[in-house]
């Protein structure tokens, strides 16, 4: 990069020109498009002058309801980088078989699949899932933020570091070409020499930093800030399944970070964790990462299932059939995410008595999930049922997810897996769950919880199309694949000889495209609302008919969410208030005591963004410059005083006032 | 009913399948017809349960949508004891009956167990010796070893019909995972450690065999032709091997584990004595420690300090000679003395120690 080469390496490390990718034309196109949409996005917000409204308002907000809105937003974008690779892959397995080799070089396809495994689980999946508990778990239990408000606004920018890491090696370098677990010796130093993997280690430890503090926050905020009137037994469900949820994060991230720091100590140090010569042992690293990989799906999925829960007893106008036997298996299922680890590797060789037991601990599973879509069922049972937006996922929820359910026993089975382990059936099964139970819960969730957020209800039209969209796609993309993995077709693979597994290949793409369009409707469903608001307006805070204590405030809320803490005296709380003509207090406001914003967080997680940067590329001065920074920032922070606020009586009596008056005018 | 006419209730799905080439559904070996029974009936009792409740959610669905005032609702209904008996109760006896199945099947059905029987009904005879072949997953290709016919091939294996076949199993530097559909299913192939897989192919013909778990670039390319052969073919085929091919020692070996992709089927005549050992070892180097003496070493209690500094290297000039210089230089821990090498000294000369 200069006449000195000694200096410049000394400075940038291992970045040299090459690592920017001029020769790679699909690369380069989408960098191009990537910079002319931001330079757009950046020209528009300056155009507006919203810089100070969105750095005021949102970046250095600790307002939870901000937090978890701007969770979702990251979640929604990358997903749209996610699905990007997966639609990329699924048009390299359609054309490339016989003499042709697709247009992805296995070097390529190899970043594209890690890279999509890697950003859909932590980058998609993961914020959508904090973000909506960061929303909705204090509005439930009747709270005013969460316990540390200061640092939800941290975890969510360090989990933004993250994403913007996996971004950049797009463009700076490349990503992992390891899969998404990164299994040694494969990740190892000697094998994948790269930045890949240091871009995989440095994006997921930032990242994770702020989901583990995230998992102990809303853990705290549960335990400690529920409304007098609700124990343990009286909360709602999805407050029940984020409790799980948090147990599980609590308990299972440290694994991670320091399986992770293991790995990175290999690569950096030349230490011998998992390396196959001076005693390393690979294995440890998959037992390792599962321990931590298997809860993860379950820390992802609960949330989920709390969703359902509200959604299908809201939408049937109805009690939640069997709560206790709810909760019940909410808890088994979370004490069993830590005793199944083994089934993703029963072909690693492990004994007959081993494999057993871990294939029966997965069955086991399988009874408590099995329960609670039978709640669900007998919710709906003598119910009222609309079929609004968040019902139908939930519907489309229930019958895909059974069909996954079953697979994923099937695979639970070791002789059967041996069969059935890393083909397109196991690939077929995971995302039938994922998609089908994950993803279908969040788009529940967010058509369901979005008025309570903007004051405006989502458009139904759009929502249909793009339901029915998913649906439909999700069948044509994955069912294709569990028949090729009954032909032996294996997971990963770039190139084709047997021209008669293509037909099947090229359903799946068309499934890839029915959802592009599902994802699309999405979108325009967002604009579409925005347009129509006025029409789509929810003047009353509680427009579905709702159960719980988030619909008995204004939509969106106040910063403060209740002018006065609620008091419980059912599992259904706003139900049973509703039932008895509760009358909204309409005098005799307190002032009330509110924490004040910071940017303390943001500046954090971009330093924190220059550190592993500088970590991955190996420009050791940045790496100490940086390492300084974050320490003094935090040691400045603790002297920052300025930490809270009063909002006076008269403010609250102002803000409650105006709602009386809409409630008067429209309801 | 019992489970192989619920089986038969299945039958036409697996005939579907098998009509666009459902490998799994239809296999050649005992070992995977065994395993594809058991998929099929696992499958059948879970559908027990899931047909109900996809049909249920569908029915109640349409039966309570808000249209329909004739039917009943009570919205404070949520709780009933049968129900709840009931709703935990069905999936527990749907997995007491597949856990059980899952029990008996996986130590039945154990790669690491040898075979009982060739096929249903078939007992293997009691002087019947299982064909050995040691395996190993190269970067990106596949080295199988024929202790007994002392021939070994690349990307190309073959075994008599109705004769057991014992695979040992190691890798070179990264995890694979040794798939032969047909035949029987996976194991993990992994560098300084074996695995077993014992099976039998009932029918004569040609199959698919490939690494199941991505291992790098040249994944893609890492597959291989498994031939089921009368005992004649076969024969014929090793006398084949011995005719076209050269020798596979430990220099060869060397060369041969340095990444390549797509390669070619190729036939060794000859085998080094001891080669699999070392490289299961990890010391197919001459100067290098074998893991089986480091780890006798250890349980020993180690060798202290000074074997910390024991780590050498392949040196220059073999490596000129193996026409290794452009690859890479791993250190390792060096070899100690030894009957047949009594300065653990680099091997120098064209032949190895062991040969």
């Amino acid at each position: 990069m200069s006449d000195h080469p000694d200096l410049a390496k000394l400075i940038f490390g291992r970045l040299t020109w090459d690592a920017i990718p001029f020769h790679e034309p699909i690369l380069l196109a989408t960098f191009i498009a990537v910079l002319l949409g931001g330079v757009a996005l950046l020209g528009v917000v300056t155009y507006y002058r919203l810089w100070g409204y969105l750095w005021r308002e949102w970046f250095t907000s600790i307002d939870h309801k901000k937090i978890g809105i701007m969770y979702i937003v990251l979640g929604l974008v990358m997903l749209l980088r996610g699905f990007s690779d997966a639609i990329m892959m699924r048009l390299q397995q359609a054309i490339s078989f016989g003499h042709s080799v697709g247009y992805l070089p296995p070097e390529h396809y190899d970043q594209i699949f890690t890279a999509h495994g890697v950003i859909m689980i932590f980058f998609v999946a993961m914020p959508l899932v904090t973000g909506i508990m960061n929303f909705v778990v204090p509005l439930q239990i009747g709270a005013r933020d969460v316990a540390f408000p200061f640092l939800n606004n941290f975890s969510f920018w360090m989990t933004t570091s993250g994403a913007v890491l996996v971004m950049m090696s797009l463009f700076v370098g490349e990503f992992a070409r390891t899969g998404w677990l990164a299994y040694p010796p494969l990740s190892g130093i000697a094998q994948s020499p790269d930045v890949g993997v240091d871009y995989y280690i440095w994006a997921l430890q930032i990242a994770g930093v702020g989901t583990l503090l995230s998992g102990i926050n809303l853990l705290a905020t549960i335990v400690k800030m529920r409304a007098p009137g609700m124990p343990l037994m009286k909360m709602p469900i999805f407050t029940w399944t984020s409790l799980c949820t948090n147990v599980l994060i609590v308990a299972a991230f440290p694994v991670l970070t320091a399986v992770l720091a293991l790995l990175a100590l290999d690569r950096y140090a030349g230490t011998n964790f998992f390396t196959n010569d001076f005693g390393g042992n690979a294995m440890m690293y998959v037992n390792l990462i599962w321990i931590w990989g298997h809860p993860e799906v379950y820390i992802l999925i609960l949330p989920a299932f709390g969703i359902f829960s509200e959604v299908v007893s809201t939408f049937s106008r109805k009690r939640l059939f069997g709560y206790a036997s709810m909760v019940y298996a909410t808890v088994v299922i979370t004490v069993l995410a830590y005793l199944v680890w083994l089934h993703h590797f029963f072909t690693m060789g492990s004994g007959a008595s081993v494999n057993s037991f871990f294939g029966i601990t997965t069955m086991i599973i399988s009874i408590p999930t099995g329960a609670k879509i039978f709640n669900w069922l007998f919710t709906m049972y003598r119910g009222r049922i609309t079929f609004e937006v968040p019902m139908l996922w939930t519907i489309g929820f229930m019958v895909t997810f059974a069909i996954g359910g079953m697979t994923g026993v099937l695979l639970a089975v070791p002789p059967a897996d041996f069969s059935l382990h890393n083909s397109l059936f196991l690939v077929a099964h995971f995302h039938n769950v994922i998609i089908g139970g994950v993803l279908f819960g969040l788009f529940a969730g967010i058509n369901y919880w979005f008025p309570k957020a903007f004051g405006f209800k989502l458009d139904p039209f759009w929502g249909k199309c793009s339901f029915w969209f998913w649906l439909v796609g999700f069948y044509f993309a994955f069912m294709p694949l569990y028949v090729l993995g009954l032909m032996g077709v294996t997971r990963r693979v770039s190139h084709f000889d047997d021209p008669s597994l293509q037909i099947w290949f090229q359903i799946a793409a068309f499934g890839a495209l029915l959802i592009a369009l599902g994802i699309a409707s999405m979108i325009i469903q967002f604009v579409v609302s925005f347009r129509r608001r006025e029409s789509l307006r929810d003047h009353t805070g509680d427009p579905w008919g709702g159960r719980t204590l988030e619909w008995s405030t204004s939509s969106p809320p106040p910063v403060y969410n209740f002018a006065f803490t609620p008091q419980v005296h059912d599992g259904d709380a706003w139900w049973q208030m509703k039932q008895h003509h509760y009358r909204r207090p309409l005098e005799g406001f307190l002032p009330i005591h509110m924490p004040k914003n910071t940017g303390a967080g943001i500046i954090l997680a971009g330093i924190s963004t220059v550190f592993g940067f500088a970590m991955i590329w190996q420009m050791w001065p940045l790496v100490v410059v940086s390492f300084l920074a974050l320490l003094v920032v935090t040691i400045g922070h603790t002297f920052n005083y300025k930490r809270d606020y009063y909002i006076p009586a008269d403010e609250v009596a102002r803000v409650e006032a105006s709602r009386t008056e809409l409630l008067a005018n429209h309801v | 009913m019992s489970i192989k006419a619920l089986r038969g209730l299945l039958l036409p799905f697996v005939i579907l399948l098998t009509g666009c080439q459902a490998v799994l559904m239809s296999p050649s070996g005992d070992v995977a017809l065994q395993q594809r029974n058991l998929i099929v009936t696992s499958l059948l009792l879970m559908l027990i349960i899931i047909i109900p409740v996809i049909a249920l959610t569908l029915l109640f669905a349409w039966r309570y949508r808000a249209s329909n005032k004739n039917a009943k609702y009570d919205p404070e209904w949520n709780h009933s004891t049968m129900l709840e008996l009931l709703i935990w109760s069905a999936p527990l006896l749907i997995i007491i009956a597949l856990g059980a199945l899952t029990w008996v099947s996986t130590h039945k059905l154990d790669p690491f167990r040898p075979l009982e029987r060739l096929s249903a009904g078939r007992a293997v005879p009691a002087d019947a010796k299982p064909l050995v072949v040691e395996v190993v997953a190269l970067d990106w290709k596949w080295l199988f070893i024929y202790p007994e016919q002392g021939i070994a091939t690349v990307n190309e294996l073959a075994a008599p019909v109705d004769r057991p076949i014992q695979f040992k199993i190691t890798a070179s530097t990264v995890m694979n995972s040794f798939f032969i559909p047909a035949l029987a299913g996976q194991i993990y192939a992994m560098p300084g450690m074996e695995t077993q897989l014992h099976a039998v192919i009932n029918k004569p013909g040609e199959f698919d065999g490939f690494s199941a778990n991505y291992s790098g670039a040249g994944f893609s390319g890492m597959r291989f032709k498994f031939h089921g052969l009368s005992d004649g073919q076969f024969s014929q085929w090793v006398s084949q091997a011995k005719s076209d091919g050269d020798s596979l020692n430990r220099d060869v070996y060397l060369k041969l584990e340095q990444p390549s992709e797509n390669s070619p089927v190729h036939h060794y005549a000859t085998v080094s004595a001891g080669l699999y050992q070392a490289i299961l070892n990890r010391c197919v180097e001459s100067n290098r420690m074998c893991l089986n003496e480091m780890m006798t070493l250890d349980a020993k209690g180690g060798l202290g300090i000074p074997g910390a500094y024991n780590i050498t290297s392949l040196d220059t000039a073999t490596r000129s000679r193996l026409g290794l210089l452009g690859a890479p230089v791993n250190g390792y821990v060096g070899a100690m003395c030894s009957a047949n090498n009594l300065d653990g000294a680099p091997f120098t000369t064209p032949t190895a120690k062991s040969q």
